[in-house]
């Protein structure tokens, strides 16, 4: 019997550039699932792929630009959504998400995500949290739980972190959700809600970054952490945002789901 | 390719107003549609303005957070294939180097007004200084040619907006219209000429459809590429990381060199097309004063003071500032004998302008605050009088 390799195309093979394949992100990493979630809400999408723009930031989340088969920005680290937002105003027929880091947006870019939020600018923000700088090796940053150990917290972090989804949902985000690398079947039907609405969204997605935070905080490899996702989630629409925190304990819940979809006049909506 | 001004853009016209007002007329009749911006001395007219002004037109103004966010707006704006503006003043314009650099790299038309003020940090916020001049040129890491205009005059304040978007559009860079509070804030005539007489350059584009290989930096013998927008289908990737022809990240020294040489020589190589100055009594001149903005204005009363005392002096006033017209004062230098920098910085033009002459440079200057007097410039011409 012979032992070649069919190759086949894959479906989401027209969404993705594929000449620039493989990719750089980590065995383990959750960022490839993350991407295939996205390409197939976008795919699905009833708007044309070439309406479809993608823009990020500077980070491993940051590189999810480059992959994709659309018009795409990398720009510079924390102004991906300022960035959007010029597009979004200047050309409403364009569906424009942001695909970016959680210290991308919520460090060096978290004063443009308030104000994104407040302006209610139709955009779609996908923040990808893994607790921590990556691409520079594994520093601290604003979501890394208290007593997580990074290069730059030897010791153990000691600052409170940012809970996402109480932020967003305070600010005025017209739909709120977070989801992990685990939910791909939830993560891709809330990409897709948000592509249909009017106004700015939010989705955090936990991923595992085995490399940089999960070998040293007693997590382990990707599928470890995945794992754990499926253990300790708690799937809670209603669930009280103050209540949503996350610390990465073992036997400490990730409350998950789609916690708020609302209208409120939005800025730079198609016509 | 060139076309008209939009004609209801323009407020065809005798005016009297002040050099930010001008400045967006100018903006409007050059056809920007898109201004992002945050409110800053002494440049916020401009902002007042056209917050009023492009919902007129079928524009979008848009206050942001703060000016790196502006900046930033106006690259994703610029994508779209609008023109697109903001206006600043010394602290804004630094906070803006960073997304500057983002376009620099990236080759992205667009146009940011620095009404100058008195620095370092917050300095003198309601008065005049010239001290961005070198900021202009090296502000944002890593090596990159500006176009920077210097306006003397509200009318120039209208001319030279025009001019730094037709620019952005040619040679696809964020362009400087490098102002200063004096001009910002000055009231004269300014003439907006029937918008048939105003001519517009609107930035290249592809020449394939989507799908046919088109190369998104591909360039000719300008070395300027075309540029897609944003929903055409040409699936373009801009990113500020080292790229090439297709627009995909290299990590290589030869691709880097390659890329940012170009984007340096691509405004190196027309420079002689950008490059814009007025020479006054220059002929038989022996002391040559080289000034800029409004400065110039009282280095032209200076100059003429000069001449009543029998004193051969000439001007050489520098109306792009980035490219140097180096040229220009190569050649004053093979005649003349002594030169006179007269600016409101401490010697940022003035040692820019020894590097290209043997001869004495007098180094007439301040640090802002006012403008310089012609007197104090008469004086720099007297004690070098040969």
């Amino acid at each position: 019997m012979s032992r070649e390799t069919a190759v086949k195309s894959h479906p989401l093979d027209p969404l993705l550039r594929a000449d620039r394949l493989p990719h750089i992100w980590c065995p383990g990493c959750g960022l490839g699932s993350i991407m295939a979630c996205l390409s197939s809400a976008i795919a699905a999408s009833s708007i044309p792929a070439e309406k479809h723009v993608i823009v990020s930031g500077i980070g491993c989340t940051g590189r999810v630009a480059g992959y994709m088969k659309l018009d795409s920005f990398h720009t510079t680290h924390g102004r991906a959504i300022p960035f959007a937002t010029g597009l979004k105003l200047a050309n409403p027929e364009l569906e424009v998400t942001v695909v970016s880091g959680d210290g991308d947006l919520f460090a060096i870019g978290g004063n443009h995500f308030i104000h994104a939020a407040r302006r209610n600018i139709d955009i779609n923000v996908v923040c990808v949290n893994n607790f921590n700088y990556g691409m520079t090796g594994g520093q601290a940053g604003p979501t890394t739980p208290v007593g997580a150990r990074t290069s730059t917290t030897p010791q153990g972090a000691t600052e409170p972190t940012f809970n996402l989804p109480l932020l967003a949902a305070t600010l005025g985000a017209v739909f709120v959700a977070r989801w992990t690398s685990l939910h791909v079947r939830q993560l891709e039907k809330a990409m897709s809600r948000v592509m249909e609405k009017d106004g700015f969204s939010f989705i955090e997605v936990l991923s595992p970054c085995p490399v940089g935070f999960g070998k040293s905080n007693d997590i382990g490899d990707g599928l470890d952490e995945m794992s754990m996702y499926r253990r300790n989630g708690v799937v809670s629409h209603d669930a009280d945002l103050t209540e949503a925190g996350i610390d990465m304990k073992h036997d400490s819940p990730i409350v998950l789901g789609n916690f708020r979809d609302v209208e409120r006049p939005a800025l730079g909506v198609r016509q | 390719m060139t076309t008209a001004a939009p004609a209801a853009h323009v407020l065809t016209g005798q005016h009297f107003m002040n050099g930010d007002l001008a400045c967006a007329e100018g903006a409007l009749a050059a056809g920007c549609t898109f201004f992002a911006g945050y409110p800053i001395t002494p440049s916020t007219e401009i902002a007042e303005r056209l917050a009023r002004r492009l919902p007129e037109i079928g524009g979008t103004y848009i206050q942001m957070e703060d000016e790196l966010a502006s900046m930033a707006a106006i690259l994703g704006a610029s994508w779209t294939g609008v023109k697109a503006m903001t206006a600043t003043s010394g602290p804004g314009f630094t906070l803006m180097m960073e997304n500057i650099g983002l376009g620099m790299m990236t080759e992205t038309p667009c146009v940011v007004v620095d009404v100058q003020r008195g620095g370092p940090s917050t300095g003198l916020p309601t008065l005049v200084s010239q001290a961005d001049v070198m900021q202009a040129k090296w502000g944002s890491h890593g090596d990159y040619e500006p176009i920077a205009y210097a306006p003397a005059s509200p009318q120039e304040m209208f001319d030279y907006t025009i001019k730094a978007f037709n620019a952005a559009e040619r040679y696809r860079l964020p362009v400087f219209v490098l102002a200063d509070e004096a001009v910002g804030h000055m009231t004269e005539r300014v003439t907006i000429p029937e918008p048939s007489e105003i001519v517009l350059a609107e930035r290249r584009r592809p020449d394939l459809p989507p799908g046919d290989g088109w190369l998104p930096y591909g360039v000719g013998n300008d070395l300027v590429p075309a540029m897609a927008r944003a929903g055409d289908g040409y699936a373009i990737h801009v990113t500020g990381l080292t790229h090439d022809e297709r627009g995909y990240p290299v990590v290589e020294s030869q691709v880097h060199e390659r890329m940012v040489r170009r984007i340096s020589r691509k405004v190196q190589m027309h420079a002689p097309q950008i490059c814009e100055y007025e020479k006054i009594m220059t002929d038989d001149a022996h002391v040559i004063v080289i000034a800029y903005g409004s400065t110039a204005r009282a280095a032209r009363s200076a100059v003429l003071a000069a001449r009543e005392k029998g004193i051969r002096a000439g001007m050489l006033r520098l109306i792009t500032l980035w490219p140097f017209p180096a040229g220009a004062i190569k050649d004053l230098a093979n005649v003349v004998r002594r030169f006179v920098v007269a600016e409101v910085n401490l010697g940022q033009v003035a040692r820019e302008v020894e590097r290209y002459t043997r001869s004495p440079v007098n180094w007439v200057n301040h640090a802002g605050g006012t403008m310089l007097t012609p007197e104090a410039i008469l004086r720099g011409i007297v004690q070098v009088k040969p």
